[in-house]
C-alpha cells in the first residue's frame, strides 16, 4: 500500500487490501516480532464521537507496536465544543503526534483533515460515510474463513446510515463476490454507495428479507437497526424485528455460513447464535489488533519512506 | 425560423449564452446570480426552434462577461452552449463549453451533514462525473438538481 492516509475504502485496490492483510496474518502469527517496532512514535486519538471500543483497539494496536497515544478527551470538555474548526484542531494536533486516527459525526471529515496535515490520518469513522480500518478487519475475518473469491456475501439492516457497511461494499467490489443488500426499503443504499457499486460493475441484488437468500450465503452480515432513524417508535420495533436473527432463523443457511457484525449488538443477533458454529463477531472484534497493527506499521512506513525522499533532495 | 433571425435585441457589448437545452435558461441565470436587481440589460429566449437541438433556450446579458467558474457550472446545466463574447455588436469570441473535471467553490453540498457545511476553512469541491457531480469530500452524487446548489 503506497498511501499517506486511509479515508475510504474507494481509495484501497485489491493489491493495497492483500497487502495489508498479508502482513496481518504476519503479525496474528508473531506478534513479538512487531513488538515495539514504532517505538518513539506518537499517536493522537482524536474521537469527536464516543467509540470506545474503536478508541481501544486503535490503542491497543499502537501500544503493541511500541507508539505511544495521546488522547484528545471527551468532546464536551474539548475547545471542539468553543467552536474551534477541524483544521484548526489537526494542525495543532499534527505537532504533538506522527499519526491521527479521527472519529468524526461529520461526513467527509476525514478527508479535510487529510487535506492540513502532513501525518497519516486514518479514518476511524465519518458521520454516515466510511468506516474503513473496521473494512479491513472484516475483510480479514472472511479471508481468514472463506478467502476473498467466489463469495456471496449478504449485508443487512441499516444500509443507508451504516458507514461499516458502505466501507465494506465498497471494499468488496476488488474481489469476486455476489453482494445481497436486504433492508427495509427506507434503510437502503445510499445514492453515493450505488455509485461506486454500479462505476464497478458489482454483481449486486436487494432484498426486503433474508429467507430467499439465506441459502446462498457464505457470509451473513449484520447491522444494528437504530430507533433514532424512526420517527415513530412503532414503525421501529416492526421494521427490526424483521432484520432479527437467532439460531433457528440459522437452520436453513449453508453449515459454513458466517454471521459477522461490527458490534456492538443490540438485539439483532439473538444470544442462542454465540453458540453456533456460525459465530464470528468475536472473532471479528478480535482481528481489530493485528489489523490495526498491520496498517500502522504500514502507514508509518510509507510516511518515513517519504521523510527519507525530502532529505535525498 | 433559424438562428439568425432570432436577434430580437442587439447587444452592444456582454455574453450571448446559445444552444441551451430548452426549460434551463432561468437556471443559467441563477448560476450567473442574475435577478434583475443588478440593473443589467437582459433577454431571454426559451424553447426556440433550432437546427441543433430541436428546442434551445438562449439568454443575453448586457454588460457583463463569465468567469471561468461560472463557464464550468453552466457547462454542468447545459453542455451544448455556445457563449459569444460581444463588443461593439460583433461578436469577438465564440466558445463551447467544455465539462471540467472538477467544479471548486461554486456549487453547496446539498448533505446538511457535509464537512463542508461546518464551519471550515475549504472550498467546496466536486467531482464531475457521467450524469452529475460528486462531493469529493462526503461522495454525495448531485445530479438534475445542480442548480438549487449554486452558491457564487
Ligand atoms: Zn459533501
Amino acid at each position: 500500500m503506497r498511501q499517506d492516509h486511509l479515508i475510504t475504502a474507494t481509495q484501497l485496490s485489491r493489491d493495497d487490501i492483500e497487502a495489508v492483510l498479508d502482513r496481518a496474518r504476519e503479525v496474528a502469527a508473531d506478534p513479538e516480532a512487531y513488538a515495539g517496532r514504532h517505538a518513539g512514535t506518537m499517536l493522537a486519538l482524536c474521537f469527536f464521537e464516543p467509540s470506545t471500543r474503536t478508541r481501544m483497539s486503535f490503542d491497543s494496536a499502537a501500544q503493541r507496536l511500541g507508539i505511544d497515544t495521546i488522547d484528545m478527551g471527551d468532546v464536551d470538555s474539548s475547545s471542539v465544543s468553543k467552536g474551534e474548526s477541524l483544521a484548526d484542531t489537526v494542525r495543532v494536533i499534527e505537532g504533538y503526534a506522527d499519526s491521527i486516527v479521527l472519529r468524526h459525526p461529520s461526513e467527509g471529515a476525514a478527508t479535510l483533515a487529510a487535506e492540513f496535515v502532513d501525518v497519516p490520518v486514518i479514518n476511524a469513522g465519518d458521520g454516515a460515510g466510511q468506516h474503513p480500518s473496521q473494512t479491513l478487519l472484516d475483510l480479514h475475518t472472511i479471508r481468514e474463513n472463506h478467502g476473498l473469491d467466489d463469495l456471496t456475501v449478504g449485508i443487512m439492516g441499516d444500509l443507508k446510515y451504516g458507514r461499516t457497511v458502505h466501507s465494506l461494499a465498497t471494499a468488496l467490489t476488488n474481489f469476486d463476490a455476489r453482494q445481497h443488500f436486504i433492508s427495509p426499503e427506507s434503510l437502503r443504499l445510499p445514492r453515493s454507495v450505488r455509485f461506486d457499486l454500479h462505476e464497478t460493475g458489482a454483481q449486486v441484488r436487494e432484498h426486503d428479507d433474508l429467507e430467499a437468500v439465506l441459502p446462498e450465503l457464505d457470509v451473513l452480515y449484520v447491522t444494528r437497526i437504530q430507533k433514532e432513524r424512526f420517527p415513530d417508535e412503532n414503525e421501529y420495533h416492526r421494521v427490526a424485528g424483521e432484520y432479527r436473527i437467532d439460531a433457528d432463523t440459522l437452520d436453513a443457511a449453508p453449515d459454513d455460513l458466517t454471521v459477522m457484525h461490527p458490534l456492538p449488538r443490540v438485539d439483532e443477533i439473538a444470544p442462542d447464535v454465540d453458540d453456533t458454529e456460525h459465530a464470528r463477531y468475536f472473532e471479528q472484534a478480535h482481528n481489530g489488533i493485528p489489523v490495526r497493527m498491520a496498517l500502522l506499521d504500514t502507514l508509518l512506513e510509507n510516511a518515513e519512506a517519504d521523510e527519507g525522499m525530502e532529505v535525498d533532495r | 425560423m433559424s438562428d439568425h433571425e432570432l436577434r430580437v435585441s442587439k447587444i452592444r457589448d456582454g455574453t450571448v449564452i446559445d444552444h441551451v437545452e430548452g426549460g434551463q435558461a432561468l437556471n443559467v441565470l441563477a448560476i450567473l446570480g442574475i435577478d434583475g436587481s443588478e440593473g443589467l440589460g437582459v433577454s431571454v429566449g426559451m424553447n426556440v426552434p433550432s437546427d441543433r437541438l430541436g428546442r434551445k433556450d438562449l439568454v443575453k446579458v448586457e454588460g457583463r462577461e463569465l468567469s471561468q467558474s461560472e463557464v464550468d457550472v453552466l457547462s454542468l446545466i447545459a453542455p451544448e452552449a455556445t457563449i459569444n463574447i460581444i463588443r461593439e455588436f460583433e461578436v469577438v469570441e465564440k466558445n463551447r463549453v467544455t465539462r471540467p473535471d472538477r467544479v471548486v467553490g461554486v456549487l453547496s453540498c446539498p448533505n446538511r451533514n457535509c464537512i463542508t457545511n461546518a464551519d471550515e476553512p475549504v472550498d467546496t469541491r466536486f467531482e464531475v462525473v457521467a450524469d452529475g457531480v460528486r462531493c469529493d469530500y462526503c461522495s454525495t452524487v448531485l445530479r438534475s438538481d445542480i442548480a438549487d446548489h449554486i452558491d457564487v
